[in-house]
This record gives structure tokens, sequence and C-alpha cells, in this order.
């Protein structure tokens, strides 16, 4: 804590706090964002290629032009 | 070889005429975006003048821009553009035809009808050389990246919107030497730099774009 | 799929089927060091380096938005190498891999914006300026959407990855050029009234804050990055035995987790 004399002035940041705050809050923001659909998109992809599976069939699954849609999200 | 350029040229240039209402539509829409101007910042004449250079740029980009959807779309739909590919022909030797053919239909008319343009705006008259000479170097560079964004999204749904994100970005640089050269020459500082940088841009362009947009045929007609 | 007569090299890690596990097996180990590096590098920046002598504490922007700006750019080069590669050697998981890091290297685009805003308004009095290098930012900004655009846009995924492979190429050919041409437009526009080159000298505690930050979003691209591929593969080699076998696995231990809650 040597370059700050309390908490409140390190959460002050000698009156830029908004502008210091402001830009690390959006950027920890984005990259929670960005893991969470990350995640999302695995867990939905395992789900949609097994209920794809599944229907296909085990056998025919080397068949092409199955009628797979591909995942159309927006941020990934 | 050549000859096969010439052929697609001259089929090229041939269709553009027969179908020459789609290069009127351009030039109307070349001049209304320059006229819309006015309207949207004020009839000062300082002002305007300020910014015709900028103003006449970008409406040339724009009508360039617009018309570039139809530079491979009616080959594409009716198969011609297959049969070139197929052909043993070198691909860049024909996609260069056809850009010079596109540029001479849509942007020769601009670059022709831009100095009546500028004296709406009020630009100098010392500048209008440059203003043309500047359009005559820099919208076949536009044309010769757009033909690369064309073929990308040839056939795709939304493919306009899409070319124009793909390409507004290349056309930058494109658009800071054109207007810049005619500020400059009004500034008293002279446009040679900004010239030979458009015509260097040129050389660049006519090099490597026509193999990028033999490539991207490739892959959109696969 | 498999090629024994590659044996242990590493190329074989160029195939979806090995570098998959791969992936899954690196991508928590990087997280990890990111995590570590980015609280290494915030005590850095906000506890250890000095108060800056002109600009105060705002700096301590510096921190998040230099390695934000760094690795957008970085990013873009590596995805125009992944492309160039897939052009030449024809392999998919290149593609894959250029089309991965996109997103990544558009938030970070989007972060290096967003910070450098903030942190003119105190500065500079104003959150954007037309300066050379912001403005090289934002039109980085738009390449990354057009690729990502391009490549959502195309249903074949074949003509999707060679698509967005040509786009990026062009692009990562005419970033110097956009950059020159931008710097040359901002000399003339804008004179010295607005220079940013006018950097503070850095105390060597704030650079060094600087580059744990820079190899902590390095870290964190790549663990991100190989996240985002697996799902990619999967979908992408769902034709394939060993996916299948993949899912069923997948399936069980959701199951099991499912079970336990």
């Amino acid at each position: 804590m040597s370059q700050w004399e309390s908490w409140s002035a390190f959460w002050d940041m000698g009156g830029a706090a908004f502008f210091v705050w402001g830009s690390y809050g959006l950027s920890f923001a984005l990259i929670a964002l960005e893991l969470v659909l990350l995640f999302q998109r695995r867990k939905d992809t395992v789900r949609r290629l097994l209920r794809w599976r599944r229907a296909v069939g085990k056998d025919s699954s080397k068949r092409n032009g199955d009628g797979f849609a591909p995942a159309m999200e927006s941020e990934q | 070889m050549l000859s096969t350029f010439f052929a697609v040229l001259r089929r090229d240039l041939l269709l553009a005429w027969r179908g020459r209402a789609d290069v009127l539509v351009t030039l109307a829409f070349f001049i209304i975006v320059v006229c819309l101007f006015p309207f949207g910042v004020g009839a000062e004449p300082n002002q305007l003048r300020a910014i015709a250079p900028g103003v006449l740029w970008v409406a040339a980009l724009l009508a360039c821009l617009l018309s570039l959807h139809r530079l491979f779309a009616q080959d594409y739909a009716d198969g011609t553009l297959e049969q070139l590919l197929l052909s043993r022909e070198p691909a860049a030797l024909w996609v260069m035809a056809k850009v010079l053919a596109f540029w001479i239909s849509t942007g020769l008319p601009v670059v022709a009808i831009a100095p009546a343009m500028a004296l709406l705006l009020d630009l100098e008259q010392g500048g209008l050389p440059v203003l043309v000479l500047s359009l005559a170097l820099g919208t076949p560079i536009l044309a010769l990246l757009g033909a690369v964004g064309a073929a990308l999204t040839l056939g795709l749904r939304g493919g306009g919107m899409l070319l124009a994100l793909l390409v507004l970005p290349l056309f930058v640089p494109v658009l800071i030497f054109g207007a810049g050269a005619v500020e400059a020459e009004l500034s008293g500082s002279g446009a040679v730099a900004h010239l030979l940088l458009l015509s260097g841009g040129l050389a660049g362009a006519l090099a490597l774009a026509p193999v990028a947009c033999a490539a991207a045929l490739r892959i959109s007609t696969d | 799929m498999t090629n024994p007569e590659r044996g242990r090299s590493l190329l074989r890690f160029a195939s979806p089927q090995h570098f998959y596990p791969l992936a899954g097996r690196l991508a928590p180990w990087f997280a990890a060091i990111a995590v570590v590096l980015t609280v290494i590098g915030l005590w850095l920046g906000f506890f250890v380096a000095p108060t800056d002598a002109t600009q105060g504490q705002v700096y301590r922007v510096i921190f998040i938005h230099v390695p934000a700006a760094w690795m957008s750019m970085f990013i873009y080069l590596v995805m125009a190498f992944w492309s160039a590669v897939g052009l030449v050697m024809n392999t998919r998981l290149s593609f894959v891999m250029s089309q991965a890091l996109a997103p990544t290297g558009a938030m970070f685009c989007f972060v290096a914006l967003w910070t450098g805003a903030l942190w003119g308004k105190p500065t500079w009095g104003a959150y954007w300026v037309w300066d050379a290098r912001l403005t090289s930012q934002l039109l980085l900004l738009f390449l990354y959407f057009g690729f990502i655009a391009l490549t959502r846009a195309i249903e074949d995924p074949r003509r999707a990855d060679r698509a967005g492979a040509i786009i990026a190429l062009v692009g990562a050919v005419n970033v110097p050029i956009i950059y020159f041409s931008v710097q040359w437009w901002n000399t003339l526009h804008q004179g010295a009234s607005v220079s940013l080159d006018k950097a503070p000298s850095m105390a060597t505690t704030m650079l060094a804050g600087m580059l744990v930050m820079a190899f902590a979003s390095w870290a964190y691209t790549l663990a991100v990055v190989f996240w985002r591929v697996r799902p990619m593969i999967l979908e992408r080699e769902r034709h394939t035995e060993w996916v299948g076998a993949e899912l069923e696995r997948q399936a069980r231990i959701s199951q099991a987790a499912g079970g336990r809650a």
C-alpha cells in the first residue's frame, strides 16, 4: 500500500475513479461475458450434436447432407 | 493470352452498353449524394468549398461500392463465370479485363462528371485537374479492391451490406490520399506526393488484387 | 484421419483428433497463468508503480489499454498467419484456429478503444480525437467485424474457411498501408495541437506492470482460443467415430454431475 494513504484514496484514484474503474470494469465485464458465452456454446454444441447423432442413427452417421444446422450465435 | 483479355473486355463493355441504364443510375446516385451535402451542412460557400474534395471523393467511393455487386453477379448467375474458371487462361488476366470494363463503365463516367459537381460546391478551379487526376488514379484502386470483396460475397444473402463492411475499411487509404491531393493542391503545398502514392497504390493493387480476386472466385464457385 | 506414419512427431497435432484433447489439456493451464499474471500485473500497476508526474492516477489505465492494443494487432497477424498456412497446406485446423481467434481479437480491439477514450477525456479533454493510433485501431475493429461477418454469413464451412482466409490476408496486407495513410492524414490535419507522442517517461515498475499484463492477455487468449476451438472441431468432425465417443463421454459426465446435484 505504499502508493495509497487509504483504501478510499485508492478507490478515488486521485479523482479519476470513473475513468480508471470504467476502463477496468468494462474490460473485465467483456472477458467474463466471453467466458460465459464460451461455456454456453460448449454445452449447447454437445447437446445439439448428441441429439443429431441419435436422430441420424449410429449406422448411417457417415452420411452427408444430414440436415444438421450449425450454430449461429451472435458473439461466438 | 491477350486475346482472352480483349475478348472479355469487349464482351463486358458491350454488356455494359446494352445495360446503360445501370450506368446512368450510378451516375445519378453520385450526383444526388453530392447535392445532399449542401442541405445537410448548409449552403455557406466557404464551408462547401472546404469540404468539396472530401464530399466528391466520398460520393465517388459510394457510387463505386453500390455498383460493385454487378461485377460478377450476372456471370455467376448464367454460368459464364464457371466456364471462364474452367478455361485454361490465367484467371487473373480475365479478372483484370472484367475490372477494367467495370471501371470504364462506372468509374470513368464519375471521373468525367466530377469537375461539374465540383463547380456546384464552388471548388476553386485550380483544383479541378488534380481532382480529375486523383479520381482517375484512385477509382481503379477502389474497383480492384472491391472486386475481391465482390468475389468473396458472391451469391450470399445480404451480400451488399457485407461487401460494404469488408471493403470500406480498405478504401480509407485511397480516400485519404485522393481527397488529400486536392486539398494539398489548393493549400499550395502541391499534390505530387499524394498522386505518386496513389500511383504506387494502383500499381500494387494491379499486381495483387486480380490474383486475390481469382482465388476468391474459385472459392466462391466451388 | 489418423496418420500412423507420422508417429509421434509434433505434426500429428495438426489433425483435429489429436489437437482436440491437447487443447482441452492446455487451456486450464493457460487460464491459470493468465489469472496469476493478471493479479501480479494489477498489483504492480496499482500498488507498486508510482503516480505519474503529469497525468496523476489516470495513467493507470495504461495497464489494460496498451496490452489490449498490442494483443488486438498481434491476434490479427496470427489470424492472417493461420489463414496463409491453411490456404497453402490445406489444413482445416488452421482455418478453425483463425476463426477462433477473431472474436477475442475484436474484443481486445474494442477494449483498447474504450479504455483509450476513457483515458483521453481527462488527459486531452476529449473522449475521441482523430489521432493516427486511435483511428487505425478503429479501422482494425472494422476489419475484425468484416472477417467475423463473412465467415458467419457463409454456410458451407469449406467456402467460409477459404473466403475468411482471403479477407484476413487482404486485411493484413492493408493494415500497414492504413496505418501509414492515417498517420500522414493526421499530421496534415491536426498538426501538433494534439500530440499523443509525448509519452511520459516510464518508471521501470510501470513498464514491468504493462509487460506482465501483456503476458497475461497472451495467456488468456491462448486459453480462450483452445476452449473455442474444441466445440468447433466437434461440429466439423461430427461424422467421425471419435467425436461420437467423445460426445457419449461428455453426456455421461453431465449426467453424473446432474445426478449428484
